[in-house]
C-alpha cells in the first residue's frame, strides 16, 4: 500500500469515528428556562434550519410557553410538532408563535418539524 | 345641597366602603395599612408597596381626579381620608349599567342567589336578574366596582357569565409599563372581564361581554393609547389562533415560498445549461476550446467556478444555513448531506483548477461544477414541487376552517343586527335566512327549513329542521328562514371541536412513526460515514484515476440519501387520512387509533342506539273481530296521545305516519302495571297487557298465539279492546336502522367478527341479531358488565373495537382496543372514544375502519418506498454495481432521484384524497 493510501485510510476512518461521536454521543448543551413574574416558564426559540436553543430544561407542573420565531421561509420548518403533548403549531415566518402547555410528568420529550428533520428536546425535571 | 356629602359616613356602612381607597388601583383599603403617603396635607392609603411606589413617582397623575372630585363634592370640610376616597363621591351620581348574560341559570331560585351575591359588592346600586331572558341587569358605580367583580360575583354564586375571548396582536410595546397601561385601560371599560397583555408574544387576551363592548371598541381603545393593533382592526378568535396562525397565512407563505424556490430553480437551471455544456467538451465537440492550459479553458473554468459559487449561495443558501444550524445543535439532516456533497464537489474542482500541480497526474484535475449546479437545481425543484403537494394534503382542515360563518344576525333589543360570529353569546336568538350559514350551534325556536349538514356529518341528504331541533354551526340553510337559540359558541361549537380534534390527531404520532424516528435519528450521520468509507475503499482499491472515482462516489452517496422521504412518509399520509375521515363525519382522534383500527379482528356493537334507532316505533297492527286496522290504530293512538309512556309516543307517531285520524279523548285513566283506558268518540277503549283484558273479562282467543310470536321477534305487543270487545293487537319495537344490516354484512366481509352486546333480554336481542345477521350475542348484560364482556373477547386474543353511544358505554369503549362513539348532533367531544362518528349510524363504522386501512396501507407504501429507495440507492451510489456491471451512478442522477423521492411520497399520500368511502 502506498503512503497516500495509508494516509487517506487513516484520515477517513478517524473522520468516520468523529462523525459518529459528534452526532450521536457528544453531550448537548441544555438551556434552562427561566420563570417569568407571571409564573410561566418562557423562552424564545429561533427557528432557522434547526431550533436554537434545541434542548430545553423546564420544571414539572409549571406552565411552559415556547415562543417560536421562524427566521426562514423554507417550508420544512413551518410546522412544529409535540407528539407527546399532542400539540402542533404552524409557524408563520417572521412571527412569534407561542406554544403553551404544562408538563405533568418528568422525562424527555422531543419536538420536531413536520418532516422529522429538525429535532429538539424538552427535559422536564 | 350640603347634606349630600355629609350623608356619606352614615350611609357608607351599607353601600360604600367606610375606609379610604387606594388612589392608584381604586381598591378599598383599611386605614391601618402600613402603606401610607402624605401629600399636599392629605394622607393617602395604599393596598401594597407597588401602588405606593407608583403614586410617589407621579402623584399628580393620581391627585388630579381627586381634587376634581372634591370640588364636585361641594364641601371642602371632608376629612383627609375622605379626600382620598372622594372619587366615590363623584361617582355617587355617575352610574354605569351593564347587562350580563348568564349561561347556566335554570330556576327562579338561581336569580335570587345571583342577585344576593352581586348586591354584596360595594358600589352596586341596583341588581335585577331576569330568569326569562337569562340576563343580569346591574347598575353600579364604575369607580368603585367593575364588570370583572360583578362577573366574579356571578361565578361565586355558582353560575357562569356568557363571555367571549379575543386575542389581539399589539405592536409598539417596549416595556413592562406598556403592559400595565393597556391592561388598566381595558379593565376600566365596562364589559371587559379580564385583560392580559403579554409582551413577549405581543398579544393581548381579552375576555369580554359581547353585548356590552365589541372588538372594534377594544381595538380603538388600545390604539388611542398609541399602540398599533396588527392584522387589521378585525379581531381574531382566541382559541384556534393561540396555537399557531390561521391556515390562510400558511397558504400565503406557501405561495411565496413556491415562487421563491422557483426563482432559485430557474437561476440554477439557467446556469446549469452552459456549465454542463462546457463540462463535457468531448461530447459537444468543443475539446479544442477546453484543452487544458489554453487561455479559453482558463477563462471558462474560472467563470464556471464563479457562477456555481453564486448558485450555491443564492439558490442553495438554505442547504448551507440549514447545515450550519443543524451542526450547532449536533444533528445532521438532508441539508447537511446536500451541503457537504456540493461543497466537496466544488472545493475539489476549484483546487484542481487553481493548483493542478498538487495532483500527481493531469487526469485527476477534473472539474465537477456541473454537479454543483445541476444538483442544486434539482433539489430546489423537488422542494418547490413538495410545497405545492403539501398544500393539497392539508386541504381537508382548510375546508373545515372555511366552514365557519363570518357573521351572525342576532336579535338584540328587538332589532336584527349583524355581528361577527365571535360575539354571539349563549342564549342569543340568531336569525338564519335561506342560503346562509348557521353561525353557531343551537336549538331552533321558530321557523322551518331544510339544512345541508353534509360538511359536518357527511350525510348527503338535507335535514328538515323545526322547533326544538338542533342546528350545527357551519352548516348551510337551504330553503326557509328560521330562528334559533345559541347553545354553544366559540370554542365549544361542534365545528371548533372538530377542527381541534383533527389538528390534534394530525399532530399525533402513529406508533410506527416512533420506530421510523429512531432510525432517522441515526440516518444522516450514518450516510456521511458510509460516504467516507466508500471514499476510502475507492481510493485504496478503485481503478485509476482513483481520487476522481472516490470523490464521485462520496458526492453521489451524500446526495442520493433522502432522510426527508423517510421522515415525511407517515405524517403526510396521516394528515390526508385523518382529513379525509373528517370530511366524511369520522373523527379519528390519534395516529395510534388509526393504526390499531386496521388491525381489528372483532367488533362489538351495542344494540340500542347503535344497531337500532334507540326509539320504539310502531311495527304491527293486527285487527280481529271485524275491526278495521286503521280504526284500531286511530283509537289506540287517540288513547295514547294522553299518555306519557314512551311506547305511547311510538303508537301516536305510527298513526301520524299512516295518516290515521287521531281524536280527542274523554275520561282518560291510566291503570298502573296494566295499561290505559279512555273514551274516544263515544267508544270505550282499553289498551294494555293480557292482565288488563282478563280483568275486564275480555276474551283474547287465538290472538294470544300471535302476540307470543310478536314477542319472539323482539316486539312489544299491546291488546286493544273496543266497547268491551277484543279489537286486536298493536305492536311496537325498537327498529333497526336502515343501514345496519348492510353495514354488518360489510364488516363481516372485511373479516371482522361482529358481536352484539345488550342489556335487553335474550329473546329481543336474538330477534334483532337475526334481522341484521349477527350470530354472536351477549344479552342481559348489565351496563357495568359491558367492559367485562369486551375483555372476554380480548382474552380470545382478538383486537376488539367497541361501538357505543359514549355515555353509558364509556367504560366499555375505554376497555376496547378501539372505542368508536356514535355521536348525535353537536355532542362530539366524547372522551372515552378513539374514533367519533358524527353521523350516528353503522355505515360510519365501516367507513372508519376502511379509511384506517387505506391510510395505513398508504403509510406502508410510503415507508416501503422510502426504505427501499434508500437501501437500494445507497449501495448503488457507493459503487456496489461497479465490480460486476461497471455501473457507477453520476451525482446528477443521484440528485434527481433524491429530489423526486420525497415528492413521490407526498404525491402518493395525496392519492388518498381521491379515496372514495365505502358505503353500504
Amino acid at each position: 500500500m502506498t503512503i497516500d493510501r495509508i494516509l487517506v485510510t487513516i484520515a477517513g476512518l478517524s473522520l468516520s469515528g468523529w462523525i459518529g461521536w459528534f452526532f450521536w454521543f457528544s453531550e448537548r448543551k441544555s438551556t434552562k428556562v427561566e420563570t417569568m413574574e407571571s409564573g410561566i416558564q418562557e423562552v424564545v426559540i429561533k427557528v432557522k434550519g434547526g431550533y436554537s436553543p434545541d434542548v430545553i430544561t423546564v420544571e414539572k407542573g409549571r406552565p411552559v410557553r415556547l415562543n417560536f420565531y421562524r427566521e426562514e421561509t423554507a417550508v420544512c420548518s413551518e410546522q412544529v410538532l409535540f407528539p407527546d403533548f399532542n400539540k402542533q403549531a404552524m409557524l408563520a415566518p417572521f412571527k412569534t408563535i407561542p406554544v403553551e402547555f404544562t408538563p405533568d410528568r418528568e422525562g424527555e420529550f422531543g419536538f420536531q418539524c413536520g418532516m422529522g428533520m429538525l429535532h429538539g428536546k424538552i427535559i422536564v425535571e | 345641597m350640603p347634606s349630600e356629602t355629609s350623608d356619606i359616613p352614615i350611609q357608607s356602612g351599607k353601600s360604600r366602603p367606610a375606609g379610604p381607597k387606594d388612589p392608584v388601583c381604586g381598591m378599598p383599603v383599611e386605614e391601618t395599612t402600613e402603606f401610607l403617603s402624605d401629600r399636599v396635607g392629605t394622607r393617602f392609603y395604599f393596598c401594597s408597596a407597588a401602588c405606593k411606589g407608583k403614586f410617589e413617582q407621579n402623584p399628580e397623575k393620581y391627585l388630579a381626579p381627586t381634587t376634581e372630585g372634591a370640588e364636585k363634592g361641594s364641601n371642602s370640610n371632608v376629612t383627609a381620608s375622605h379626600h382620598a376616597a372622594s372619587s366615590v363621591d363623584k361617582s355617587s351620581r355617575e352610574t354605569a349599567q351593564i347587562q350580563i348574560p348568564i349561561v347556566n341559570m335554570d330556576c327562579a331560585n338561581c336569580a335570587v342567589t345571583i342577585e344576593k351575591q352581586i348586591k354584596q359588592l360595594d358600589g352596586v346600586k341596583k341588581v335585577n336578574v331576569n330568569i326569562a331572558t337569562g340576563k343580569a341587569f346591574v347598575e353600579y358605580q364604575p369607580t368603585v366596582t367593575n364588570s370583572r367583580q360583578i362577573v366574579g360575583a356571578i361565578k361565586k354564586a355558582g353560575y357562569k357569565a356568557g363571555q367571549s375571548s379575543l386575542t389581539l396582536r399589539i405592536g409598539g410595546m417596549y416595556c413592562g409599563s406598556c403592559v400595565t397601561k393597556i391592561e388598566d385601560d381595558l379593565l376600566r371599560k365596562p364589559g371587559v372581564i379580564s385583560a392580559s397583555v403579554d409582551l413577549a408574544s405581543e398579544t393581548a387576551m381579552v375576555q369580554y361581554i359581547p353585548a356590552e363592548v365589541n372588538i372594534s371598541e377594544i381595538t380603538k381603545s388600545i390604539e388611542s393609547l398609541g399602540y398599533t393593533v396588527r392584522d387589521g382592526a378585525a379581531g381574531e378568535k382566541a382559541e384556534p389562533r393561540k396555537e399557531g396562525e390561521t391556515r390562510d397565512e400558511t397558504e400565503i407563505a406557501h405561495e411565496q415560498e413556491y415562487k421563491r424556490l422557483m426563482r432559485k430553480f430557474i437561476f440554477a437551471a439557467t446556469v446549469s445549461v452552459p456549465v454542463v455544456f462546457f463540462s463535457y467538451p468531448n461530447l459537444f465537440g468543443i475539446s479544442n476550446l477546453m484543452r487544458i492550459g489554453t487561455a479559453s479553458a482558463e477563462i471558462i473554468t474560472f467563470s464556471m467556478a464563479f457562477v456555481t459559487l453564486i448558485v450555491m449561495f443564492y439558490s442553495g443558501a438554505q442547504f448551507f444555513t440549514g447545515a450550519v444550524a443543524a451542526f450547532r445543535s449536533r444533528s445532521a439532516n438532508m441539508n447537511t448531506l446536500v451541503a457537504s456533497g456540493e461543497a466537496a464537489a466544488w472545493l475539489y474542482s476549484t483546487v484542481a483548477f487553481l493548483f493542478p500541480s498538487v495532483f500527481p497526474s493531469q487526469q485527476l484535475a477534473g472539474q465537477f461544477y456541473d454537479v454543483v449546479a445541476v444538483v442544486t437545481a434539482l433539489v430546489i425543484l423537488g422542494l418547490a414541487l413538495e410545497v405545492r403537494a403539501k398544500g393539497k394534503s392539508s386541504e381537508a382542515i382548510k375546508k373545515l376552517i372555511g366552514l365557519q360563518a363570518k357573521t351572525a344576525r342576532v336579535v338584540r333589543d328587538g332589532a336584527e343586527k349583524d355581528i361577527p360570529f365571535e360575539e354571539v353569546i349563549v342564549d342569543d336568538i340568531v336569525v338564519v335566512r335561506p342560503g346562509e350559514k348557521v353561525p353557531v350551534d343551537g336549538v331552533v325556536v321558530g321557523g322551518t327549513s331544510s339544512v345541508d349538514e353534509s360538511m359536518i356529518t357527511g350525510e348527503p341528504i338535507a335535514v328538515e329542521k323545526q322547533s326544538d331541533d338542533e342546528v350545527i354551526g357551519g352548516t348551510i340553510n337551504k330553503t326557509g328562514s328560521f330562528k334559533f337559540k345559541a347553545t354553544k359558541v366559540g370554542k365549544d361549537t361542534a365545528l371548533a371541536q372538530i377542527i381541534g380534534m383533527v389538528q390534534q390527531a394530525q399532530s399525533s404520532k402513529a406508533p410506527i412513526q416512533r420506530v421510523v424516528d429512531q432510525i432517522s435519528g441515526y440516518f444522516a450521520p450514518a450516510v456521511m460515514i458510509l460516504g467516507v468509507l466508500a471514499f476510502i475503499i475507492w481510493y485504496d482499491f478503485g481503478p485509476q484515476p482513483n481520487l476522481v472515482f472516490a470523490l464521485i462516489v462520496l458526492v453521489t452517496t451524500l446526495v442520493i440519501a433522502c432522510p426527508c422521504a423517510l421522515g415525511i412518509a407517515t405524517p403526510i399520509s396521516l394528515m390526508v387520512g385523518v382529513g379525509k375521515g373528517a370530511e366524511n363525519g369520522i373523527l379519528i382522534r390519534s395516529g395510534a387509533a388509526l393504526e390499531t383500527a386496521q388491525k381489528l379482528n372483532a367488533i362489538v356493537l351495542d344494540k340500542t342506539g347503535t344497531i337500532t334507532k334507540g326509539k320504539p316505533a310502531l311495527t304491527d297492527v293486527i285487527a280481529v273481530n271485524g275491526f278495521d286496522e286503521n280504526e284500531l290504530l286511530g283509537l289506540s293512538a287517540s288513547v295514547e296521545k294522553a299518555s306519557e309512556h314512551p311506547l305511547a309516543e311510538a303508537i301516536v307517531n305510527g298513526a301520524v305516519e299512516r295518516k290515521v285520524q287521531i281524536s280527542d279523548t274523554q275520561s282518560f285513566n291510566a291503570i298502573p302495571g296494566k295499561g290505559v283506558e279512555a273514551t274516544v268518540n263515544g267508544k270505550h277503549v282499553l289498551l294494555g297487557n293480557s292482565k288488563l283484558m282478563k280483568d275486564a273479562g275480555i276474551e283474547i282467543g287465538t290472538s294470544e298465539e300471535k302476540s307470543r310470536k310478536l314477542a319472539e321477534e323482539g316486539k312489544t305487543p299491546m291488546y286493544v279492546a273496543i266497547d268491551n270487545r277484543f279489537g286486536g293487537i298493536v305492536a311496537v319495537a325498537d327498529t333497526v336502522k336502515e343501514d345496519s344490516k348492510s353495514a354488518v354484512a360489510q364488516l363481516q366481509k372485511m373479516g371482522l367478527e361482529v358481536v352484539m352486546l345488550t342489556g335487553d333480554n335474550e329473546r329481543t336481542a336474538k330477534a334483532i341479531a337475526r334481522q341484521v345477521g349477527i350470530t354472536r350475542v351477549f344479552a342481559d348484560v348489565l351496563p357495568e358488565d359491558k367492559a367485562h364482556n369486551v375483555q372476554k373477547i380480548q382474552m380470545e386474543g382478538k383486537k376488539v373495537a367497541m361501538v357505543g353511544d359514549g355515555i353509558n358505554d364509556a367504560p366499555a369503549l375505554a376497555q376496547a382496543d378501539i372505542g368508536l362513539a356514535i355521536g348525535t348532533g353537536t355532542d362530539i367531544a366524547i372522551e372515552a372514544s378513539d374514533i367519533t362518528l358524527i353521523k350516528g349510524n353503522l355505515s360510519g363504522v365501516v367507513a372508519a375502519i376502511d379509511i384506517s386501512r387505506a391510510t395505513m396501507k398508504n403509510v406502508r407504501q410510503n415507508l416501503f418506498g422510502a426504505f427501499f429507495y434508500n437501501t437500494l440507492g445507497l449501495p448503488v451510489a457507493m459503487g456496489a454495481l461497479y465490480p460486476f456491471f461497471g455501473i457507477l451512478l453520476s451525482p446528477i442522477i443521484a440528485g434527481a432521484a433524491m429530489a423526486f423521492s420525497s415528492v413521490t411520497v407526498v404525491t402518493n399520500a395525496n392519492r388518498l384524497r381521491a379515496y372514495k368511502m365505502k358505503t353500504s
